[in-house]
């Protein structure tokens, strides 16, 4: 994977919320192909990590390349970027007011300006390796979480996206529903999708990981193999955060 | 008591025409209030510099003085500076005056109501700022915002009464007339309220049906492609 | 020619006259807040009422002030009561009664809304700390019930200020009789005047709502728990 082609280079990256620092010098390259979970304690600002790869959070130092182009440029026309960038959150917030297929079909025919029928033939095929086809006509408040989550996933992929980036996609939901949605992004890292993944689930990022980030206060703690990480953690902030999770 | 019912039938007519008046003018105030509101709570939501301001202070303006002395002030204050305009110009312009900060502060609350999550997801799947507007803000701000935007053009119905005091032939100035005149006191008051609940009413009813409809199939706009 | 015409404020007498107008409008609001809000607890409290009918009937009167615009009432009563009832009352007292009852009708509805909505668990923690059925109300019934009723009835005071501009049209010599009465003695010296007249109006009323609908969101805002 460290061969292929590096798709997201953050250099140096510095952010702050008024005095507070957030992230304190974070370097790091992402390749094409390559499936990178972020893990470590809460506050350490990975999910803001991943919020500015999207432009959803300013910068105050370093810069991020996406292929090359230097994202912290004034002239970056984030609605093309985000386009290549798909990202899932915490809340799946799909749009309350539209059906599944209304919700997958916005980005493609409004923003890629697509024909809604090659579209819809995309979405469809989408839903149904989740195994949601029969709900494309449903209303997000039919549907439980992990439906809402799959579909969520959905809707970003059908944007044809060259990265997903996925923020602590099953924090907020019931224990029986992390499966399903973890099972969709297994089945993507399967195709060679290249990911960002902030996730507590440590099983899950043992199996998907190709590269774990360890971040604790703002900067990379450790940076090693899952198997490597799991079973001889180098640091001793990371041999804490290890503790927590076995009983 | 003996009801003079022939001379509420022959009061009919202009009655009649009084209430249509009264219509047309709640019709152009809401309408024009409500753009107007719309466009206070973009300028508010998206702090445009000193236009912000501007709207800050017309709505506290607008909403802590009475519509009689907006009317009063409109009609015969601004005429003297050579500004001409006629009755019924004015009582549209007084109703937008009063009404479009209502508005507003119903849309914006509408507009604040829509969470950042959901701004959030629009972005990344590349909305411009002008495709988030359409197709997420306003739907959903609109469907939160339906009770206010109601209330309010109620109030607007029912604030036309006032009308009459810049001699706009209204229902309580054909009342006052008509009672002034022929001393039929009971059987004019009698089609006043007659002619307010015909106007107020079917409105109320309609509005809640609305509102309960919206909320039922939450945000109900599917044509959206 | 502006320069003179703001001076009709300062001719004479009238700005003293105008104050005294003032306070006739400002004694029919104070009197109709006062009165209003006490009839407006009692009632409010016969709302919550397990009576059905009770209930039905109370409502009834509710709605009959917020279908009906206020002016309507004013009519039906100034006009209607008068003629009905042989009875020759002026306008300020006409005034006083038709706003003190639909003072009453709206406080009634914050009084129930306060009421209804304290947390029943209160009652019962209360009761398990071993307060008497009077501490109960004094120290948590009553000051909660307030906070929730504040903002809201310094809201209907405030509307209520606004609607006593309307007493002016049922012959109430308030402070807007006044500036009428100076803007048409002043017609030839300063034809500008009613710009001024209507606009210190217009000032004064809002001094006197601002404040107070500041105070009532500054209220609601400290108390959002």
């Amino acid at each position: 994977m460290e061969n292929n082609e590096v798709l997201i280079e953050i250099n140096d990256l510095h952010k702050e919320y008024t005095h507070k620092k957030i992230l304190n010098g974070i370097n790091l390259d992402i390749h094409k192909g390559e499936v990178v979970v972020i893990l470590g304690p809460s506050g350490c600002g990975k999910s803001t990590l991943l919020r500015c790869l999207n432009g959803l959070e300013t910068i105050q130092g370093g810069n991020i390349k996406f292929s090359g182009k230097n994202l912290t440029d004034k002239n970056v026309n984030w609605q093309e970027v985000r386009q290549k960038i798909g990202m899932v959150f915490q809340s799946y917030d799909l749009f309350p007011h539209m059906t599944v297929i209304e919700n997958i079909l916005l980005g493609p025919t409004k923003v890629q300006k697509r024909s809604k029928d090659e579209a819809l033939k995309q979405a469809e095929e989408l839903l149904d390796k989740v195994g949601l086809l029969d709900r494309k006509d449903s209303y997000p408040r039919e549907l439980s979480g992990g439906q809402k989550q799959r579909i969520a996933i959905v809707r970003a992929l059908c944007m044809n996206p060259e990265i997903m980036l996925f923020d602590e996609v099953t924090a907020s939901l019931d224990p029986e529903m992390v499966r399903e949605v973890l099972e969709v992004i297994l089945g993507l890292a399967k195709q060679g999708m290249t990911m960002v993944i902030v996730t507590h689930e440590m099983n899950f990022a043992k199996s998907v990981a190709d590269k774990i980030v360890f971040i604790d206060e703002g900067k990379i703690c450790e940076l090693a193999e899952p198997d490597e990480f799991f079973s001889n953690p180098k640091t001793e902030r990371a041999k804490q955060f290890l503790n927590i999770f076995e009983y | 008591m003996d009801i003079n019912w022939v001379f509420i039938k022959e009061s009919i007519p202009l009655y009649q025409k009084a209430t249509l008046l009264t219509l047309k003018l709640a019709f152009w105030g809401i309408l024009f209030s409500i753009l107007l509101g719309i466009i206070c709570s973009i300028i508010q939501y998206y702090k445009i510099k000193i236009l912000q301001n501007v709207v800050q202070a017309y709505i506290e303006l607008s909403r802590n003085t009475p519509l009689l002395i907006q009317l009063f002030f409109l009609y015969y204050g601004f005429t003297k500076f050579g500004l001409k305009m006629s009755e019924n110009t004015c009582a549209i312009i007084g109703l937008t005056f009063l009404g479009g900060s209502y508005m507003s502060e119903a849309f914006r609350s509408g507009i604040e109501a829509v969470g950042k999550t959901q701004i959030e997801s629009g972005l990344s799947i590349g909305l411009s700022n002008i495709q988030l507007a359409r197709y997420i803000i306003l739907p959903q701000a609109f469907s939160v915002s339906i009770p206010a935007l109601s209330a309010n053009c109620i109030f607007l119905l029912k604030e036309t009464s006032i009308l009459g005091a810049i001699s706009i032939l209204d229902l309580m100035n054909v009342t006052k007339d008509l009672i002034g005149m022929y001393y039929q006191t009971f059987e004019s008051l009698f089609i006043l309220v007659v002619a307010y609940l015909i106007i107020i009413l079917p409105l109320s009813i309609l509005l809640t049906w609305i509102e309960r409809k919206v909320r039922y199939a939450e945000f109900g706009n599917q044509s959206t492609f | 020619m502006q320069n003179l015409a703001i001076k009709v404020l300062f001719d004479g007498l009238n700005l003293q006259r105008l104050f005294g107008g003032l306070l006739v409008t400002a004694g029919i609001a104070f009197t109709s807040i006062i009165i209003g809000s006490l009839l407006g607890i009692l009632f409010g409290i016969i709302r919550t009422s397990k009576s059905k009918f009770v209930r039905f009937i109370s409502r009834l009167y509710l709605e009959l002030f917020r279908i009906i615009p206020i002016l309507v009432w004013l009519f039906i009563v100034y006009f209607g009561v008068t003629t009905a009832l042989n009875l020759q009352l002026s306008g300020e007292v006409v005034s006083v009664v038709v706003f003190s009852l639909w003072g009453a009708a709206e406080m009634g509805d914050i009084v129930r809304g306060a009421l209804e909505s304290l947390p029943k668990h209160q009652i019962e923690s209360g009761k398990a700390l071993g307060l008497s059925f009077w501490g109960l109300y004094r120290y948590i019934l009553i000051p909660q019930a307030i906070r929730r009723m504040l903002p809201g009835a310094i809201n209907l005071a405030t509307r209520m200020v606004k609607t006593t501009s309307l007493v002016v049209l049922i012959g109430v010599i308030d402070v807007i009789k006044i500036g009428q009465q100076i803007i048409e003695l002043s017609r030839f010296k300063v034809p500008a005047a009613s710009f001024w007249v209507y606009g210190f109006i217009f000032i004064l009323y809002f001094i006197i709502c601002y404040p107070l609908s500041r105070l009532s969101k500054k209220l609601e805002a400290k108390w959002q728990n």
